[in-house]
C-alpha cells in the first residue's frame, strides 16, 4: 500500500431473491462513491441476491459475464473499486458463494466463499459448492485479500494473506444477530464475539481488516451490522453502531501499516516452511491427496504415528449408524 | 429485578431488536398495523407494547375477548394495558359464538372447552386482521411453546411471534422494562378458562424451573444427565423433556405425504419473505 486508502463500507438490506431491486441500490452506491471520491466501496456476503435463499440459489445465479456483474464492473471504470457478493454459476453448473472485486470496468476478481457454513441455522453446504482458493488481488491501490464471512472463522484464510503480502483483509458478511442476555460488555453477543475474531486477525496478520455486515431480517433472523474496520494493531478505528442500515467512510494510513509493521515484523518472522513441515510430518504427501479426495478420516486414523482421540472416533462410529 | 438471573436480558438491546423484526416482518407481508389478541395476561402485554412502540398506537388494535365465565379481572386488565399504550381497543363477547356450539352438543369436557374458546378468538382476530389491514401477532412465548402449553390453531395461532425465543422469565422482566401495568406483572399467570386456575399449578412445577431446565436443554444443548448431575429433580426434568417431545407436533406445520420429487417443506425450501 503505496498511499492511503478512501473506504466507504455499506452494510445494506438486500431484498431477498431480487436481484435486479438490489443491483439498482448497488449502482446508486457505487455513483455517490465515486462522487465522493472513494477509493474501495465494500458491500456485504450476497449483497445482490439476499442471504438464506435455499432454492433461489440457481435461480438468483450469474455467470460471469453477465450483464448485472457487467453493470457493476461498468461502473467501477472511474475511481472507486467495488467488492459485492452474489451466486456464481461455473460453467460447470456448481453454484459458489461469491465475491467479486469490481477495478477498472472489469470484474478482476472473484473468490469463492471457502468456508461454507452449516451448523446452527446455516445450510451452506446443501446449497453451495465450496471454493478452494485464497488469492490475494494485486489491485493499484493495495493487495486485498477477501474472506466470506466464515471463511474469517478459520485461521488458515487470514494467514494465508498475511503470506501472501495483503496490506488490508475485506470481510464482507451476513452474520445473524445472537445473543441477548445482559453482559458486562452490553450488546450482542454475536457482535462481541466477531470484534475479538477481527481484532485477532488484524493484530497478528498486521493488515487493516475492514468488516462490512448486512442488516434486516429474514423470516425472523435478524442481521446484526455493525461494520467495522480494524488498524494492523489489532484496534478498532471505527464501527457503526447500529444493527440498521448505514454506511462508514473513513482512510487506512499507508504511513501507519508500514510503522506497525516495522514495530511488529510478525510476517518477517512466520515461518510457512515450519508450517508446511509440520502438516507433511500429520498428513504426508499421499495423505494429503486422500484429503483432496474427501476421505482422510480413514487414512488419518490408520496412521500409527497420528495421536487420535478415541473418544473422536467412537463418535464417528455412532454417526455412521 | 434486585437479584441477577442466569436470563436477564440486556433490555434495551432486546427492545430494539424486535421493534425492528416487528417492522420489518409486517412490511414484508404489505402491511403497517398490528392486531393483538389482549387477555389481560402479561404475554399479551408484551406483544402490545412492543406493537405500540414499533407501529405507533394509532396502528395497532387491541382485541379483548372475554367469555362468560371468564375472570372480570382479566378485562379489566386488559383495558388497563390498552389504555396505557393508548391503542384502540375492541371488546367482543365471545359467549354466544362459543356457547352457540358447545350447548347444543354438550361439550362438558374441560379442555375441549377451553380450545373452543381459544379458537373462537383467533378467528375473530383473523377476521379483524382483514377489517383493520394489520397482521395478527403472536403472544407465546419460549416457555409455554415448548411444553405445548397452549391451543394448536388457537392462541397457538398468528402470523409473526414476537415473544417466541423469550422464556417465561425474559417476559416478565422484558414487559417490566416497557411499562406493563403492575397489576398485569404481579398476578399469577393463568388461562382463565377456570375459576382459580394458575399456569404452574397446570403444569405442575413452576416457570422460573421450566425456564431454567429449558434454557439448558434447549440453548446450551445439556443432557438429561447434565442437568441432573447439577442437581434437578429427574422427575421435572422427565416431565419436561416428555412435554417437549410430545407437543413437536404443535411447533410444526401439518405433516404432508410425499409422492413427488419436490414436496412443500421438504424439499420445495424457500422463505416466507420470498420476494417480499
Amino acid at each position: 500500500m503505496n498511499s492511503d486508502l478512501r473506504y466507504r463500507l455499506c452494510q445494506t438490506n438486500p431484498a431477498l431473491g431480487a436481484v435486479h431491486a438490489n443491483l439498482d441500490d448497488h449502482l446508486t452506491r457505487i455513483a455517490a462513491a465515486r462522487a465522493d471520491e472513494v477509493d474501495l466501496l465494500v458491500l456485504p456476503e450476497l449483497s445482490l441476491t439476499g442471504y438464506f435463499l435455499k432454492d433461489q440459489v440457481p435461480e438468483v445465479a450469474l455467470e460471469l459475464g453477465a450483464p448485472e456483474l457487467e453493470r457493476i464492473a461498468e461502473a467501477t471504470r472511474e475511481g472507486t473499486a467495488v467488492v459485492a457478493g452474489f451466486v456464481e454459476r461455473a460453467r460447470d453448473g456448481r453454484c459458489y458463494n461469491a465475491v467479486g472485486w469490481f477495478e477498472n470496468g472489469r470484474l478482476v476478481h472473484v473468490h469463492r466463499k471457502v468456508q461454507l457454513v452449516h451448523y446452527g441455522m446455516f445450510d451452506e453446504g446443501r446449497d453451495f459448492a465450496a471454493g478452494e482458493h485464497y488469492d490475494v488481488v494485486r489491485s493499484a491501490r493495495a493487495d486485498v485479500g477477501l474472506l466470506t464471512c466464515e471463511d474469517a472463522w478459520h485461521t488458515d484464510g487470514a494467514f494465508l494473506h498475511m503470506l501472501d503480502g495483503a496490506d488490508l483483509i475485506v470481510v464482507p458478511s451476513a452474520s445473524p444477530a445472537r445473543g441477548v442476555l445482559a453482559s458486562e460488555e452490553g450488546g450482542l453477543a454475536s457482535v462481541a464475539a466477531w470484534d475479538r475474531l477481527l481484532a485477532t486477525h488484524a493484530m497478528t496478520t498486521t493488515c487493516y481488516v475492514l468488516y462490512a455486515n448486512r442488516t434486516g431480517w429474514e423470516d425472523g433472523i435478524g442481521f446484526s451490522g455493525y461494520s467495522a474496520v480494524y488498524g494492523p494493531d489489532g484496534t478498532r478505528l471505527a464501527r457503526i453502531e447500529s444493527i440498521e442500515e448505514g454506511c462508514l467512510d473513513g482512510v487506512l494510513s499507508a504511513r501507519d501499516l508500514s510503522a506497525q509493521r516495522t514495530m511488529t515484523p510478525l510476517l518477517r518472522d512466520s515461518k510457512p516452511w515450519l508450517l508446511q513441515r509440520e502438516l507433511e510430518r500429520r498428513f504426508g504427501a499421499s495423505d494429503l491427496e486422500s484429503y483432496l479426495d474427501g476421505n482422510w478420516d480413514e487414512d488419518w486414523s490408520d496412521d500409527p504415528d497420528i495421536d487420535v482421540d478415541p473418544e473422536l472416533d467412537a463418535i464417528d462410529d455412532e454417526n455412521e449408524e | 429485578m434486585s437479584t441477577a438471573h442466569e436470563l436477564d436480558l440486556d433490555l434495551p438491546l432486546a427492545t430494539d431488536l424486535l421493534v425492528s423484526f416487528l417492522r420489518e416482518e409486517v412490511r414484508s407481508a404489505g402491511m403497517e398495523r398490528a392486531v393483538v389478541g389482549l387477555s389481560g395476561g402479561i404475554d399479551s402485554a408484551l406483544s402490545l407494547a412492543l406493537c405500540a412502540r414499533a407501529f405507533g398506537p394509532e396502528n395497532t388494535l387491541a382485541v379483548l375477548m372475554p367469555y362468560r365465565t371468564s375472570n372480570p379481572d382479566s378485562e379489566a386488565h386488559a383495558i388497563l394495558t390498552a389504555d396505557r399504550y393508548g391503542v384502540e381497543r375492541r371488546l367482543i363477547d365471545i359467549s354466544r359464538m362459543v356457547d352457540g356450539y358447545i350447548e347444543p352438543n354438550a361439550v362438558e369436557d374441560g379442555t375441549r372447552r377451553g380450545n373452543v374458546m381459544a379458537r373462537a378468538r383467533m378467528t375473530i382476530l383473523y377476521d379483524l386482521s382483514v377489517e383493520w389491514r394489520g397482521l395478527v401477532v403472536g403472544t407465546s412465548n419460549k416457555t409455554e411453546m415448548l411444553l405445548g402449553y397452549s391451543t394448536q390453531w388457537g392462541d397457538a395461532a398468528h402470523a409473526i411471534n414476537p415473544l417466541g425465543d423469550l422464556y417465561k422469565h425474559q417476559v416478565v422482566q422484558l414487559s417490566a422494562h416497557l411499562g406493563v401495568p403492575r397489576e398485569v406483572l404481579e398476578k399469577p399467570p393463568s388461562a382463565d378458562l377456570v375459576e382459580g386456575q394458575t399456569d404452574e399449578g397446570d403444569l405442575g412445577f413452576t416457570y422460573d424451573l421450566a425456564d431454567r431446565i429449558l434454557y439448558r436443554l434447549v440453548d446450551r444443548r445439556y443432557t438429561r444427565a447434565d442437568l441432573v448431575a447439577e442437581g434437578f429433580d429427574e422427575t421435572v426434568v422427565s416431565s419436561i423433556v416428555q412435554r417437549v417431545v410430545r407437543n413437536q407436533y404443535k411447533r410444526r406445520p401439518p405433516v404432508i405425504a410425499k409422492l413427488g420429487y419436490r414436496t412443500i417443506n421438504q424439499d420445495f425450501r424457500y422463505l416466507r419473505d420470498w420476494m417480499s
